[in-house]
């Protein structure tokens, strides 16, 4: 696929893979102690990737200044992580290493990602989990006192680490209390309730952002010698997603604006293991986690009059003869069975749906059935697994699942694509950083479980504060002030949307928009695309965006706390961003991960079909056109964005076809 | 189903706020709480008004961030849940629900139902840590911990920050949130170093933050919706009273 | 200040000090509860077992045993008052704006009503001291131990045991005590559990033991301090003259009591 953008510089060390990421450090820059306290950083975001960020440039000496929407940064959405966190610790003596966790998140990735960028991350793991045992935090532990580990989606070992059902939420709180000591020695300087709305470029230099007072309404300027961002994906442009509600592309989105090339947007994750949808109102979707998989059954029925039947209440999944069920992942990865990886069961789920086999009321959701296990293994072992699982579920579909099996449903989760950056974690405009989920560069098109975690902190503890110095000691420390025009520029931009924002006094509700937006990119750019669909959401993109802006109704006022008002800014960029996703999902002619093109799949003409080593209907990559990272830059809403290309070279692993058989 | 409601409306930290009364007609038994909030807030902003504020994100139980008292006691009166995780169906058609901030000298209302709860970042900050700076940490095996302790440690790091415990209490006493911050990290070996001048510290930073004192009703252990036991509380007491004597007489 | 004084006063400002105060001069005052009651029962034992007692009460340590005691007490009482009032003074300031529908789950009535119960004990403390130990009441102040001083020429000693029972034969005076010893039972069904939380030995296991450990203690006495007005007020306790006959006592002169042996 020819770009008509400049080719990309990934800045990768030379050398053989295992050896980049000490050459390179070896090789970086150094700013001695005395002047990084001359330095200053703004941090935006604080979860994992940007609260160990920031509080691990606060250690070195740097001045940082971190930035969150939420009342505190504890609350960051790396919070909700439920599974663990993968490290090649080969505690459990199986034969794991530093290469085969690096093997597996590429394999897992569909070989989309950048190889020495992973495999870094595979080498950086272990020290995650030592500096997060250190801080503190209460891992899952043997009898014998050390850690214990478990295994997860996609891999053959057990290197994943885990704190019951809760790992995010104690990685979280261990980085946020690294942060808070930092806060209270003096070197970081928190501002919660706040909210970036603008990147400020001096010289092209990422130098500043505008932000606002969410409490306030108070707009202000913060200059520093560069900028990070780590403010998550973009799940919520699809509104219905696991995501928390106020997730937003907002400070990602406008960095694009202002020139940073946003990569693989297309690349969405769908978790196979969600509560259906059950109403208009439903404002997110609820993850369960996928360990359910295990022992839980997934099946729709074979007819699709007993599906009518179940939708209306006049059969239930029990009046269903077992051979009239279809437990479709059995029957379709026989190897694999219900523990297929996340895009294929997601897909498989769809589906059944799509053939008129879902049993939810909607017609969306099929069974996850645990009749066998509990009747296999007791009903006080499935309590004793997954008890606080199934008490959740009961909460909120309203059903016991020792009775009756649960439904599920899949639904947006995570989102690999994000702020191209270099192998530095710099974007292309120079000074900016780009951490976390917000950044697009170690999960290719799919990720694994368990490796969210892992990455975030691997940025922010590890990477950042090695290669942060490759920049910055090229600064002259403080020369930028909030008084450089370039800020009073993006201060008054800011403020002009805002007006804008308030002043149309429409008639429809910003959610309302935000639901027509993600229905239609769930519908055609979801978990699977195809192009007259694509062709269809850009052209009534352009449409929304139009009412949008003519006819929404964001009540109150901009000094005060205003949800509305925070909820319009954040959908705008959302409409402009699906434009983008749709472009990237429509100019990437294959399928691959999250990925999903109908045009581009196995059918019984292709050899490894013939062969029996993958199914018909399953993802087919096109290596020879598309092993690249497309980076997509701004030309203005409306216009077609301007493509850049990244190939990817695969230096120590082969491509191959993936198979779950 | 059709419900009165009774919501504390507050312009802002300065105003004067009051009970103001709103009529949610035919909202869905399966709707969550925060879901039928939604619907009367879209129904007032399409009437012209402003919608009620509350805090709120994840909307799955672990961010911390919905902060409600329902009828009276916060997060609702179903045991171990937050805000978010209540359904209407455990509501009656014509209910009247009274929707209140969470209520305390230390938390002020910011709009609404929005309260500032950054005392408890302040008490973190104080010395809910163990210092240890990145890259300096020893293998993570190399200090094993019996997995009672890790196990006890666990249950108390499973605060999710919310203040139900301050609202719920009659003091508005934050004793529960500091006692299982200080469990948390004293009950793990890597948290002894440190523990004395964290309790002081902590300790110190909740009672200069205006919360109360703790009366031993553990209203907070009964609204907690990570239904952590006030045994933390009890430690607190031990480890705080320790290391005063070791501060006073060492 | 130095180091250590002002560490103290740290501490004592602090709500965890105060409340460990609390704790420490209660476990001393139900102490003196258990034994005042075990005292008062030996009424059930008749007049010379009673008056024996009050008497070694007040000679024990050459007689500054009982000054002692009631220094001791005072300045418990003194700091239990001090810490639990400073501690509700701050604890109606920590929620400014109460709640316009307050409710409660799981916190006991007697845990809610702790310092109108300790505010009515107080007061009947006062009146209890006024009464039997200061004896303002010319009936009851004037009450030789008339057997005892047949017994031991050129000796008295206040009659303790008929003193106690014409004392609750009023009926108002015993209906402060009931209520003020049923408060009483309240105030220690809640305190005496409170204590094993504030002195931090309560846990998830031994909370349950705790807590009927209070109940077991605060329904004892309660029992047993209303068993004498109780009986009193049945006429099952009644000031029968002495064997020894009342016209051998010794007048003692009103304007100077006798020592005072309560």
């Amino acid at each position: 696929m020819a770009s008509n953008g400049s080719p990309l510089h990934s800045a990768v060390p030379s050398g053989p893979l295992a050896d980049k990421w000490t050459k390179h450090k070896n090789e970086s820059k150094l700013i001695n102690p005395a002047n990084k306290r001359k330095y200053s950083v703004i941090v935006v975001g604080s979860g994992l990737a940007g609260g160990s960020a920031a509080a691990t440039l606060s250690e070195l000496g740097y001045q940082v200044k971190c930035f969150c929407y939420q009342d505190s940064p504890r609350r960051a959405h790396s919070i909700a992580a439920q599974g663990g966190i993968n490290a090649a610790k080969n505690y459990q003596n199986d034969g794991d290493s530093v290469y085969r966790l690096f093997y597996d998140t590429i394999k897992g990735g569909d070989f989309r990602a950048r190889e020495a960028n992973v495999y870094r991350l595979a080498e950086v793991s272990a020290n995650i989990i030592d500096q997060c045992v250190a801080q503190g935090v209460p891992f899952a532990r043997e009898y014998g006192g050390l850690l214990d580990n478990r295994s997860f989606g996609g891999a053959q070992v057990s290197r994943t680490f885990y704190a019951a059902g809760q790992t995010g939420q104690q990685l979280l709180i261990g980085c946020y209390q690294a942060l808070s000591k930092e806060i209270a020695r003096g070197g970081v300087k928190m501002y919660s309730r706040t909210e970036m709305l603008d990147l400020v470029l001096v010289d092209g230099h990422a130098k500043g952002i505008i932000v606002r007072d969410l409490v306030t309404g108070e707009i202000s300027r913060h200059a520093a010698d560069c900028v990070i961002l780590a403010t998550g994906g973009y799940g919520n442009v699809f509104y219905l997603s696991t995501n928390a509600m106020g997730c937003n592309v907002m400070a990602a989105f406008r960095a694009h604006k202002r020139g940073a090339y946003f990569a693989n947007p297309c690349y969405t994750q769908i978790h196979p293991t969600c509560i259906p949808v059950s109403g208009d109102y439903q404002s997110k979707l609820t993850l369960m986690s996928e360990s359910l998989r295990n022992d839980g059954r997934v099946w729709a029925p074979k007819k699709k009059e007993d599906a009518e039947a179940i939708r209306t209440g006049r059969k239930i999944a029990a009046d269903i003869a077992e051979d009239d069920r279809d437990y479709f992942l059995e029957r379709k990865y026989p190897s694999f069975g219900n523990l297929a990886p996340r895009d294929v069961s997601s897909r498989s789920a769809k589906e059944a749906c799509d053939e008129g086999r879902g049993v939810a009321p909607t017609g969306l959701g099929v069974y996850l059935d645990f009749r066998d296990a509990i009747q296999r293994l007791g009903r006080n072992t499935i309590e004793a697994r997954y008890g606080n699982l199934f008490q959740m579920y009961e909460k909120i579909a309203g059903t016991d699942p020792y009775t009756s099996p649960m439904m599920i449903y899949p639904a947006v989760h995570y989102t690999m694509g994000g702020l191209w950056v270099d192998y530095n974690l710099m974007s292309n405009i120079p000074g900016l950083h780009v951490l976390g989920e917000a950044n697009f560069s170690d999960h290719g098109a799919n990720r694994l479980g368990a490796s969210a975690l892992m990455q975030g902190l691997a940025d922010g503890y590890f990477v950042i504060p090695a290669t942060l110095p490759n920049y910055l000691a090229g600064q002259k420390p403080g020369t930028v002030k909030t008084d450089d025009p370039a800020f009073a520029e993006a201060e008054e931009a800011a403020r002009a949307r805002i007006h804008q924002l308030l002043s149309v006094n429409g008639k429809r509700t910003v959610d309302s928009f935000h639901r027509e937006l993600g229905m239609l990119v769930w519908d055609k750019c979801g978990m699977a695309r195809n192009e007259p669909g694509l062709k269809e959401a850009l052209a009534r993109i352009p449409a929304i965006r139009e009412e949008f802006w003519s006819n929404v109704r964001v009540p109150g006022e901009g000094a005060n706390l205003n949800a509305e008002l925070e909820k319009a800014g954040r959908v705008a960029d959302f409409i402009d961003f699906a434009e983008l996703m749709c472009h990237d999902a429509l100019n990437r002619e294959e399928s691959c991960g999250g990925h999903f093109r109908e045009e581009y799949q196995f059918t019984e003409a292709d050899d490894d079909v013939k062969s029996g080593y993958t199914n018909p209907g399953e993802a087919k990559r096109r290596d020879d056109a598309f092993c690249h990272v497309s980076a997509w830059e701004s030309a203005g809403p409306g216009n077609t964005p301007i493509l850049h290309i990244e190939p990817l070279a695969f230096e120590a692993v082969k491509l191959s076809v993936r198979s779950y058989k | 189903m059709n419900l009165t409601l009774k919501v504390w409306r507050q312009k802002n930290a300065t105003d004067h706020g009051r009970i103001e009364t709103y009529e949610a007609r035919s909202i869905p038994a399966e709707a969550s709480f925060l879901e039928m909030l939604d619907i009367v807030n879209e129904r007032l902003i399409e009437g012209g008004g402003e919608p009620i504020h509350f805090d709120h994100d994840c909307r799955e139980g672990i961010c911390g961030m919905c902060s409600l008292t329902i009828n009276g006691v916060p997060h609702s009166k179903e045991r171990g849940i937050t805000t978010c995780q209540v359904h209407m169906r455990k509501f009656r058609d014509g209910d009247t629900i009274w929707i209140e901030p969470f209520r305390a000298r230390a938390f002020p209302v910011v709009r609404d139902l929005v309260v500032d709860r950054t005392a408890f970042d302040r008490i973190v900050a104080a010395g809910g840590f163990i210092s240890v700076r990145t890259g300096s940490a020893q293998d993570a095996n190399a200090l094993p911990v019996p997995k009672d302790d890790a196990d006890a440690s666990f249950a108390a790091a499973a605060c999710i920050g919310c203040g139900a415990c301050v609202a719920a209490c009659k003091n508005a006493s934050a004793m529960l949130f500091v006692g299982a911050k200080a469990a948390h990290l004293n009950l793990l070996p890597q948290g002894k170093p440190e523990q004395d001048k964290r309790v002081l510290a902590m300790v110190r930073q909740m009672d200069a933050e205006g919360f109360g004192g703790c009366t031993n009703q553990y209203e907070c252990e009964a609204v907690c919706p990570k239904e952590i036991s006030a045994d933390v509380i009890a430690k607190l007491n031990r480890d705080y009273t320790a290391a005063a004597v070791k501060e006073a007489v060492c | 200040m130095n180091p250590l004084g002002k560490a103290i006063l740290q501490f004592c400002r602090s709500t965890i000090g105060r409340k460990l105060i609390v704790a420490l001069t209660g476990v001393l005052l139900v102490l003196f509860l258990l034994g005042h009651v075990a005292g008062n029962l030996l009424v059930f034992q008749g007049r010379e077992a009673m008056n024996d007692y009050a008497q070694f009460l007040h000679t024990m340590l050459h007689g500054q045993g009982v000054w002692i005691a009631r220094i001791g007490l005072l300045i418990a009482v003194g700091l239990h008052i001090w810490a639990t009032v400073s501690l509700v003074k701050d604890n109606r300031a920590a929620r400014t704006e109460r709640y316009a529908l307050p409710a409660t789950v799981q916190a006991s009535k007697s845990s809610r009503i702790m310092i109108w119960s300790g505010l009515t004990i107080l007061a009947f403390v006062v009146f209890h001291i006024l009464h039997f130990t200061v004896r303002i009441d010319p009936a009851l102040a004037n009450l030789p131990d008339a057997a005892y001083a047949a017994a031991h020429p050129g000796e008295s000693r206040h009659d303790v045991y008929a003193m106690v029972i014409k004392g609750f034969q009023n009926p108002l005076v015993s209906l402060f005590y009931i209520v003020a010893i049923t408060l009483l039972c309240s105030h220690l069904s809640h305190g005496i559990a409170s204590l094993f939380q504030t002195l931090g030995w309560r846990s998830r296991k031994s909370a349950a033991l705790e807590k009927q450990l209070g109940w077991a203690i605060a329904i004892a006495l309660w029992i047993g301090f209303l068993s004498i007005p109780a009986a009193v007020l049945t006429g099952a306790l009644k000031d029968k003259p002495s064997v020894s006959g009342q016209k051998a006592a010794i007048p003692s002169d009103p304007a100077a009591p006798a020592p005072r042996q309560g």
